[in-house]
Order: C-alpha cells, then sequence, then structure tokens
C-alpha cells in the first residue's frame, strides 16, 4: 500500500487501463508530449506511442467527436477536457449523441468513452479555470457523471469508467491533485460506478458532499467532533445515478441532512438530494434539509479575497454543522 | 341558573388570555352586555361584556393571571344564588387531542396553572412520528433544540429513560407479520445476510377493538380508521370466520438458491433488474402450483372451483398505513427475470401508490413475506376467496445436520402455508409445500 496524490492515482489508473486493454486511448490537449498540463498523464506518451495518446487541436467538439466515433467502433476513449470550464464547447456532442446513442439505437450502439475534466476553484484560476458543472450533466439520463474525493477511489473508479460500456463524465477535483493524498493497494482493484460511501459514521446528523467539499467536510466533521457533534458523512461519489439506497438510510438514521457542493446554490446538485430526501425520507425528518453552496454569482472572482469569500472551506462547512446541529 | 362568564378566543390563533382588570367585584350588579372585565391577548387589550344581566356571584380569576380560552371566569346569577364547582379554574369541556396521566396528575396538584400547556413549538415529523408510535405526549418531554424546539434526540432520550406505562399502555399494533419491519417488503436482500436484522418486535398486549371504554384512569388515544385499515380489519375477521385455517412449516436450504442469485445478480443488473429472493419464492410457488392445481382454487358451495390461470398476490407493506397485495398475473408464464422485473415493478407502484385497480383483483395465490422484518415464522390469515398463502420467513444462516451426518452452515428459511382445510387435507398440503421446497432447494 503506497502513499500516493490523487492526480498520481488518476496517472496509474490510465497506465494500467492503457497496459491492460490496446484499444483503450487517451485524446486531448497537451496530454502528449507535454503529459498534460496538470501532469496527469506523464510518461504516458513515451511508454503508449503516439497513437494511443494523442494531442489534439484546441478544439473540445472534436476531443470529445473523435472519442464518440472511436468508442462507436469499439474503442475505449478517454477523453480530457484540460479544465471542465473548456467543455462548453463539447456540450452537444456530449448531450445529443454520447448521450443518447444507446437509447436511439435501442440499445445495438454503446459509447463507452471517459470524458475526465479537472474542476473546481480555490486555486487562483479564475473565472475560466476555475468551475464546477456537474448540476449541467447530471441532468442527462444516458451519462454518467462521477467524482473522486480520495486517490483510492479515483484510480478504482477511473478504472471502472474506462470498462463501463457508457459514457462516464469524471470531473477531478484539481485543488485536491496534489494536496489530497491516500493508501492505495499495489494491485489490480475496482471501485464500482453507482454506490456512495459513508466515510464517517456519526448519530446527530449527516453531511453530504463530493470531491474537493468531502474533504473539506471530513476535516469540518473532525473539528466539530471535539465539541461533541457527532456528524455522518457520505461521499456521494456517482452523482448520476445516485445511491438513493446509502442517502436515504443516512438520512432516516440521523433525522437531520446537510448538503455541501462547490457549485452554486440554485439549480445545483444539492437540490437533487434535498428533493429525494424530502419525497421519500419526509416522516424520518428532525429538521429541515440544508444547503451550503457556494454564492449565485457568475464566476469564481479571480481576486484572492473574493475567491476567499466564494470557496467553501471547512471552517464555513463546521459553521453550518453546528447551526444543524443546534436546531 | 347561574351563567358562566367563560375567556373568549379573541382570534383563531389566540389560546388564552391574561385577565387585566375586572370592572365588577363579587356581588355588584352587572347589565347585559355591560363591560365587565378587560382581557389582554398577545399585548391587545379587549373589555369583554356581561353575558347575562344579574349579580357578580363569584370571580374565579384573579387579575394578572393568565387561562387557556374556554376556561369559566366567572358566574353571573341571581342574589344568593350559589354556584356548584369550588375549584377555581375549570377547564372547559370539549375534545382534548392527548392528556396523559403527568398532565392530569399536575392539573390536580397545581389547578390554578394553565401555563403546564406549554405551546409545544414546532413538531419535526420524526418527532411527530416517534410520539405516535409509543403514544407518546410531548408535552412530558423537555425540548433542547433552538427555541426549546423538541429534537428526535430529545424524544428518544425520554424513551430511553420512560421505558414504563407511556409506551405501552393502550398500544393498538396489528400482528409482526401485518407490518413487517420498517423496510421495503421486497429490497433486495442481500441486507439480509448483513447480520443487521432488526430485533423482533417485542411483544405486546394486543387491545380488543371497539371497546376501550372511557374507564377512568385509563389513559389513550382513539387512533380513527382510514379506509385500508377499515378494509384490512373487515377483511381479516370474514377471512377467518369462512375458511377453517390451518398451517403448515417446513423449512429450505437456499444454498443453491444463494449460489444462483449471486451468479445472476450482475446479469440481471445489466438488464436492470434487481434479482430479490422474493422471485425465487415466487417461482417455486408458481411451479408448485401448476403440479398441485388444487390449491390453485376458491371454494364454493357447489364444489371447488380450480382457477385457469397461476396469479400470485404478494402482500406489500406501507408501514403504518397498512398492506396492500398487488397480483403477478399468470406468474408461471413468467422466467425469473419476468417475476423479479414484475414484482419490483408493482412493489415499487404499490408504495408509491400508484397501482391501477385491476392490479390488486384476480389473485389465485398469496405469498407474503414476513421475514423481511426478522420474522421466522408467522401463521397468515388467507387471502379470500384463496385457498391457501405462503409465508416466507427470514432467511438466517443455520447450522444443520446434512444426510452424510456431516455439520453446516447453511442460508435457511421457515416456510409456512396457511390452508382452507375445507379443500386441503394436511396430506395434499404438505405436498404442495414439499414441492416448493424441493424446487428450491434443487435450484439450478
Amino acid at each position: 500500500m503506497a502513499e500516493i496524490t490523487l492526480i498520481e492515482a488518476v496517472r496509474q489508473a490510465m497506465d494500467e487501463e492503457l497496459a491492460r486493454d490496446e484499444n483503450v486511448f487517451i485524446v486531448g490537449e497537451d496530454v502528449g508530449r507535454r503529459g498534460g498540463v496538470f501532469r496527469a498523464t506523464l510518461g504516458l506518451f513515451d511508454k503508449y506511442g503516439g497513437e494511443r495518446v494523442i494531442d489534439s487541436p484546441l478544439a473540445e467538439a472534436s476531443i470529445v467527436g473523435v472519442g464518440i466515433g472511436a468508442a462507436l467502433y469499439g474503442m475505449r476513449p478517454i477523453c480530457e477536457i484540460q479544465f471542465a470550464d473548456f467543455i462548453h464547447p463539447a456540450f452537444n456532442q456530449i448531450i445529443n449523441e454520447a448521450a443518447k446513442m444507446c437509447y436511439r439505437s435501442n440499445g445495438d450502439w454503446t459509447v463507452p468513452m471517459v470524458i475526465r475534466a479537472p474542476y473546481g476553484g480555490g486555486i487562483g484560476g479564475g473565472l475560466y479555470h476555475s468551475q464546477s458543472l456537474e448540476a449541467l450533466f447530471t441532468h442527462t439520463p444516458g451519462l454518467k457523471v462521477v467524482i473522486p474525493s480520495s486517490p483510492y477511489d479515483a484510480k478504482g473508479l477511473l478504472k471502472s469508467a474506462v470498462r463501463d460500456p457508457n459514457p462516464v463524465l469524471f470531473f477531478e477535483p484539481k485543488k485536491g491533485y496534489r494536496l489530497i493524498k491516500g493508501k492505495v493497494p499495489d494491485g489490480e482493484y475496482t471501485v464500482p460506478i453507482g454506490p456512495a460511501n459513508v466515510t464517517r459514521v456519526g448519530g446527530d446528523l449527516t453531511v453530504f458532499s463530493y470531491g474537493m467539499m468531502h474533504y473539506y467536510t471530513l476535516q469540518a466533521a473532525e473539528q466539530v467532533a471535539k465539541e461533541g457533534i457527532d456528524v455522518e458523512v457520505v461521499d456521494l461519489r456517482t452523482l448520476y445515478p445516485v445511491d438513493r439506497q446509502t442517502l436515504l438510510a443516512s438520512v432516516r438514521k440521523t433525522g437531520k441532512a446537510l448538503i455541501v457542493h462547490e457549485d452554486n446554490l440554485t439549480g445545483g446538485y444539492g437540490a437533487e438530494i434535498a428533493a429525494t430526501i424530502a419525497e421519500q425520507a419526509f416522516s424520518d425528518l428532525d429538521a429541515p434539509v440544508r444547503r451550503l453552496a457556494g454564492p449565485d454569482v457568475p464566476a469564481v472572482p479571480f481576486s484572492h479575497p473574493m475567491q476567499d469569500w466564494f470557496m467553501l472551506n471547512p471552517a464555513k462547512i463546521a459553521e453550518a454543522i453546528r447551526q444543524l446541529a443546534r436546531y | 341558573m347561574a351563567t358562566q362568564v367563560i375567556m373568549p378566543q379573541l382570534g383563531e390563533s389566540v389560546v388564552e388570555g391574561t385577565v387585566m382588570q375586572w370592572f365588577k367585584h363579587e356581588g355588584d350588579q352587572i347589565d347585559e352586555y355591560e363591560s365587565l372585565l378587560e382581557v389582554n391577548t398577545d399585548k391587545v387589550n379587549s373589555e369583554i361584556p356581561s353575558p347575562a344581566a344579574g349579580v357578580v356571584l363569584r370571580i374565579l380569576v384573579a387579575e394578572g393571571e393568565t387561562v387557556k380560552a374556554g376556561s369559566i371566569i366567572a358566574w353571573i346569577g341571581k342574589p344568593g344564588e350559589t354556584v356548584e364547582g369550588s375549584s377555581p379554574v375549570q377547564v372547559a369541556k370539549g375534545p382534548q387531542p392527548m392528556i396523559s396521566t403527568a398532565e392530569v396528575n399536575q392539573a390536580k396538584e397545581a389547578p390554578a396553572s394553565a401555563s403546564s400547556e406549554r405551546d409545544l413549538g414546532f413538531i419535526s415529523p420524526v418527532v411527530a412520528k416517534i410520539a405516535r408510535e409509543h403514544n407518546l405526549d410531548l408535552h412530558a418531554v423537555k425540548g433542547s433544540g433552538e427555541g426549546g424546539r423538541i429534537t428526535k434526540k430529545d424524544v428518544l432520550a425520554y424513551l430511553d429513560g420512560n421505558p414504563g406505562p407511556a409506551i405501552s399502555s393502550g398500544k393498538l399494533e396489528p400482528a409482526a407479520w401485518e407490518t413487517p419491519g420498517e423496510g421495503d417488503l421486497f429490497r433486495p436482500t442481500e441486507l439480509m445476510f448483513a447480520n443487521n436484522l432488526p430485533p423482533a418486535p417485542p411483544a405486546t398486549k394486543s387491545v380488543p377493538t371497539g371497546n376501550m371504554g372511557q374507564t377512568s384512569g385509563v389513559t389513550g388515544r382513539l387512533v380513527p380508521l382510514s379506509p385500508m385499515r377499515k378494509r384490512i380489519a373487515d377483511h381479516m375477521v370474514f377471512s377467518r370466520h369462512t375458511s377453517p385455517h390451518v398451517t403448515t412449516v417446513m423449512e429450505v436450504d437456499l444454498k443453491k438458491v444463494v449460489a444462483h442469485r449471486e451468479t445472476n445478480k450482475p446479469l440481471f443488473a445489466r438488464d436492470g433488474v434487481s434479482l430479490t429472493f422474493t422471485a425465487y419464492f415466487m417461482a417455486a410457488a408458481a411451479a408448485a402450483l401448476r403440479a398441485f392445481p388444487l390449491v390453485n382454487s376458491t371454494w364454493r358451495d357447489d364444489g371447488v372451483w380450480i382457477h385457469g390461470s397461476v396469479n400470485i398476490g404478494m402482500a406489500t407493506s406501507l408501514g403504518e398505513e397498512g398492506l396492500i397485495v398487488p397480483v403477478i398475473k399468470q406468474a408461471d408464464g413468467l422466467s425469473l427475470l419476468g417475476l423479479a422485473r414484475t414484482v419490483n415493478d408493482l412493489a415499487a407502484r404499490a408504495r408509491d401508490h400508484r397501482l391501477q385497480p385491476d392490479e390488486v383483483q384476480g389473485g389465485t395465490f398469496t405469498i407474503t413475506n414476513h421475514g423481511t422484518g426478522g420474522s421466522l415464522f408467522a401463521m397468515p390469515i388467507i387471502n379470500q376467496p384463496q385457498c391457501a398463502i405462503l409465508g416466507v420467513g427470514a432467511i438466517q444462516k443455520r447450522v444443520v445436520v446434512l444426510k452424510d451426518d456431516s455439520i453446516a452452515v447453511r442460508p435457511m428459511v421457515y416456510l409456512t402455508l396457511t390452508f382452507d382445510h375445507r379443500i386441503l387435507d394436511g396430506d395434499s398440503a404438505d405436498k404442495f409445500l414439499g414441492k416448493i421446497v424441493s424446487v428450491l432447494q434443487e435450484w439450478e
């Protein structure tokens, strides 16, 4: 069991999948010789060659379009969108083609493709390098949406994503690329897409989060534990399809739910979780379902004080937990 | 005859008032509609006119005191007339939602204080649910939440420390098998192997319905009958009066079923179907009903009617609300995949109240999966006008002695068959149940 960073886990997953299945290939901006702007593909170009680790033009619609076409021919593309913020030109390919292919061909054609995209702010990236876009895609049946929060899950889930017959959007918390470290087994393993993970067992209230915010939530939970607040933490991991059974079981136990995400509040993914709880666990609620999310402003600001105002952190999460515990 | 003066309800949400000032004293003459006193509610003062002409016989509430709306605060009558009731304040008659022993005692000890009726504040859904389940008066629970709100933890802590009469008295609860636990009746049953079965529900005294008298000293409350509860009650009584019920029990080694399910779960999942054990029991019952058509029947005065198709109902719990029995039509014509899909679909829609009327009709046999609540075996009541009902208990790993005298750990389940003794005898019923056992035990 080696301790590695989250980005190293992503790289290992791709390395092992490239070695395991010759149909797997990577396509994206600067993924080849440069090894990716975050170094996620470092060394893979030298190891597997330019035909399997392909530098693309700066044209995201074509990165995803190439991926869809290759996938229909039985290949297993891993498309890298350099920053999630750049995914918008590919939106039509993802929503209109990738997501609907299996359905409109009545199951005859599938798109076994992964789209990796680093997301999230707090890295001084400003408007075009900080966005959280999961809610745009969790609204579209036909896609799977996965966000890991640990090296173990990042590696195991990415391998599952490569092997999944459906298009999988794999959002990686870029602020955690080198910040989040964790133990990863030496041998082969996968983490299934679907199940959520109860990462901290507690009785007073449940916090649902994912990605970077899950990492912060665990820190916040430790902080308030010293004050006697016993928090259960659920890492959703797969946002679509979401693991309703686990999340409802937890909220039925604790009776209080707080949903934390970095994306804007209104229409954010937390609304779906809140609605699910309200619909299916109403009689077990002891408090209103609460959401802690990014403010409803158009972007994460570049100015550092303003970025700090936008971003959630363990202290803000701890305060929201205290408020809900008091209720 | 003297006239009561009652604390008026000065507004829809106003439940109490404070006597600010009496304009008349005991013995004073007063005309009808003449101002008698001033009352303060929510910082607003109002003058209250006298309801009758006469003499103020007695004033029961002193200035500055607060009483509930409806309380008698004074008497008006003829000079020298006496009024009954020496207690200063009587709470006006009327339906009181819940009166606990504690409250009654308090009222005796401190009759003048109406403040024991404190405002409970917001009651969350889960607190309301727990209070209902335990027949608990929330006035007895101290709130620790914001603004003194009673939290789930407060109620649980209270119940922990008060396992006594508040919980057990007057509790109406159907037999365990009729409300199989909290959870879903047809949930994916890997949960059953997680060794986290809830403990069997504690034995509760059954209370005869309908004639709980208003005996003094007995606390409790009346739960109005929902249409579903009424229908269940009528049907259960009708069934017990109609068929002579006999129940027979067998046990099954589910080793092969469990293995088959483990292997096939991912395949089924690929088709979007959760493979539950219920599908296996359904399949085994369908096979046995085909082999023994006499069980798939209805008693009539002119003979036993053998049904042309095998339509199996599955009792599905809706929690406290009751239970409903959607029917899988022509179950003997469905593959395991088809059964699993239909079972899941019907169960899900049953819980969402989205079943079509014809989906709960036409059953020729019924399965009740009471084991999901942890019950090992039960004696279910026949779903009229059917001939028999199969009860499926909890699947448990147990130590069993095999044919070769070796000992093994096997997933075991008790199956109970309740049958109409007019149609079947013990021998034929056992052959039918034995067929189900052998189908499950030799599953391929």
